[in-house]
């Protein structure tokens, strides 16, 4: 049973990882950006819901309810590991590509007029992806270091000591700051042309291509890399402006 | 010297060999005709030059009719020039101007070095076929292939993807030099019928790791190769190598 169990990690392993292993190669390295792509899009989505609960208004009640859940729930706690690890695999995954494709053009074209042939947004992805990077960062410095590293944040507003404050009044406090909405807007059109891009492009690169479902793949992906950040942009917008209360 | 001959400034990358840099030089092209080709524009020019005791431009060309792939050139920042759907032999001087200031590059890639001026080395397509573009299985005479049905739109993708002429505008339009579309096409064209299917797994394995050791980069899917191509093959041909190649590792013996 544990001879069987090993033999398959090894086999796996070198599924992945030989010489002319799945990951060694272009389509490999590929894959994994797609397949982890479209794993952080779906952490969007649970993300932007949780978070919209704001928009009860009912002086972050439900909100922070949410907020418990999410905080305390040991599948929610698992795959936040989950979530770093495929971060931190995309972000390595781009880079390694990224090398790479320098590599594949020693000298450079004089002129270029890549305007004619794709989007910019699809030709400038690691940019977009570095400001979504700094903006993570900071976002983090924000809301999670807060949570998992120190005592500010209570469940809720009954069990808040002195001193501390909810995940909802947190986000007030945060968001009383005119440069922070302003960073979290600006951060929001990043995102959303990185995904404009790599919503469809992470299903051509699994090889899921088809005359009747790109289509709407390509329809949804514009829909959601609208919809989502503008959301999210929303959330800064109204608590700074006093619209949520 | 007809009526509507146009004036244009050339500016030519100029490259003894791989091993040497390369630079740009200045030519005048004078009293060109609408109606000549970009080649023959070319031909102009080099008759000028050698007239003048100077050393013409190398550049690749040969069918001049749009099907061998040969004219590699990169004119003012796009493969084969600012018309869709042709090679560089089929554009014509109407699509410029008297008086454009014209910049011709060779496609620039690690896996096409330069052999001269506007020539490329691109032998790295030969080898990626070699590595399993082909069918090696006895597929009979001309009439035994109707023996075998194969529904109409079958055989029409794999036409569309047979009709790629590996002029590596695909890899020259990326901004990652990546050869994908060109190698999807060429896995394409024999994974879609029966008899090329008997050998797809390991034709898709051995033609990518060939691509990979060429030194070509890796598709982001931007979609300038699909824009660029001569022959407008289709990007759902790399989708579909994708698909294959995945499968084909994931369910591979070795």
């Amino acid at each position: 049973m544990v001879f069987t169990f090993v033999r398959f990690i090894y086999n796996f392993n070198s599924l992945l990882m030989s010489k002319s292993g799945l990951l060694k190669s272009s389509i490999g390295k590929k894959f994994l950006m797609g397949l982890t792509g479209l794993f952080l899009i779906s952490f969007l989505l649970v993300h932007c819901f949780i978070n919209a609960l704001i928009f009860v208004n009912d002086g972050g009640e439900t909100f922070n309810k949410g907020a418990e859940f999410m905080g305390t729930n040991w599948l929610i706690r698992t795959m936040e590991i989950v979530l770093f690890l495929g971060i931190i695999l995309h972000i390595v995954q781009a880079l390694v590509l990224t090398l790479e494709n320098r590599k594949a053009r020693p000298v450079a074209y004089a002129v270029t007029n890549g305007g004619a042939n794709s989007t910019w947004y699809s030709r400038w992805m690691g940019l977009l992806g570095t400001l979504i990077l700094m903006f993570l960062i900071i976002h983090l410095k924000h809301f999670w270091v807060v949570t998992r590293f120190t005592d500010h944040i209570a469940h809720s507003a009954a069990d808040a000591l002195p001193g501390q404050e909810t995940m909802f009044g947190e986000m007030k406090e945060v968001f009383e700051h005119t440069w922070v909405v302003v960073l979290y807007c600006l951060s929001m059109i990043s995102l959303a042309y990185h995904l404009l891009h790599g919503f469809q492009s992470a299903f051509q690169t699994l090889g899921l291509n088809h005359k009747k479902y790109t289509p709407m793949i390509k329809t949804a992906g514009v829909i959601f890399s609208i919809l989502i950040p503008v959301i999210f942009a929303a959330m800064p917008i109204a608590m700074h402006f006093n619209i949520i209360k | 010297m007809s009526h509507g001959n146009m004036n244009l400034t050339l500016k030519v990358w100029k490259q003894k060999n791989k091993d040497t840099k390369g630079k740009f030089e200045t030519y005048n092209a004078k009293g060109i005709s609408p109606d000549m080709s970009f080649l023959e524009m070319f031909d102009v020019v080099n008759e000028q030059l050698i007239n003048e005791g100077k050393e013409p431009i190398a550049f690749d060309h040969d069918c001049r009719e749009g099907i061998c792939g040969m004219c590699s050139m990169y004119i003012n920042g796009r493969p084969h020039g600012p018309k869709e759907g042709v090679t560089t032999c089929q554009l014509h001087m109407r699509s410029f101007k008297d008086g454009d200031t014209i910049v011709v590059e060779p496609w620039r890639s690690a896996a096409f070095p330069v052999i001269k001026d506007l020539a490329v080395d691109r032998s790295s397509f030969d080898r990626i076929m070699a590595a399993g573009g082909f069918v090696s299985v006895n597929t009979g005479n001309a009439k035994d292939a109707n023996n075998i049905l194969i529904p109409k739109p079958d055989a029409d993708e794999a036409f569309n993807a047979a009709a790629c002429i590996g002029c590596g505008a695909c890899v020259a339009a990326c901004k990652n030099s990546s050869a994908m579309l060109f190698v999807s096409a060429k896995v394409s064209q024999l994974a879609l019928l029966p008899q090329g299917k008997v050998e797809a797994q390991q034709r898709v394995l051995n033609m990518v790791k060939q691509m990979d050791e060429e030194g070509f980069g890796n598709c982001t899917n931007t979609g300038a190769c699909e824009a660029e191509c001569p022959k407008s093959i289709s990007l759902e041909n790399i989708a579909r190598m994708n698909r294959e190649y995945l499968w084909a590792s994931a369910t591979s013996k070795d």
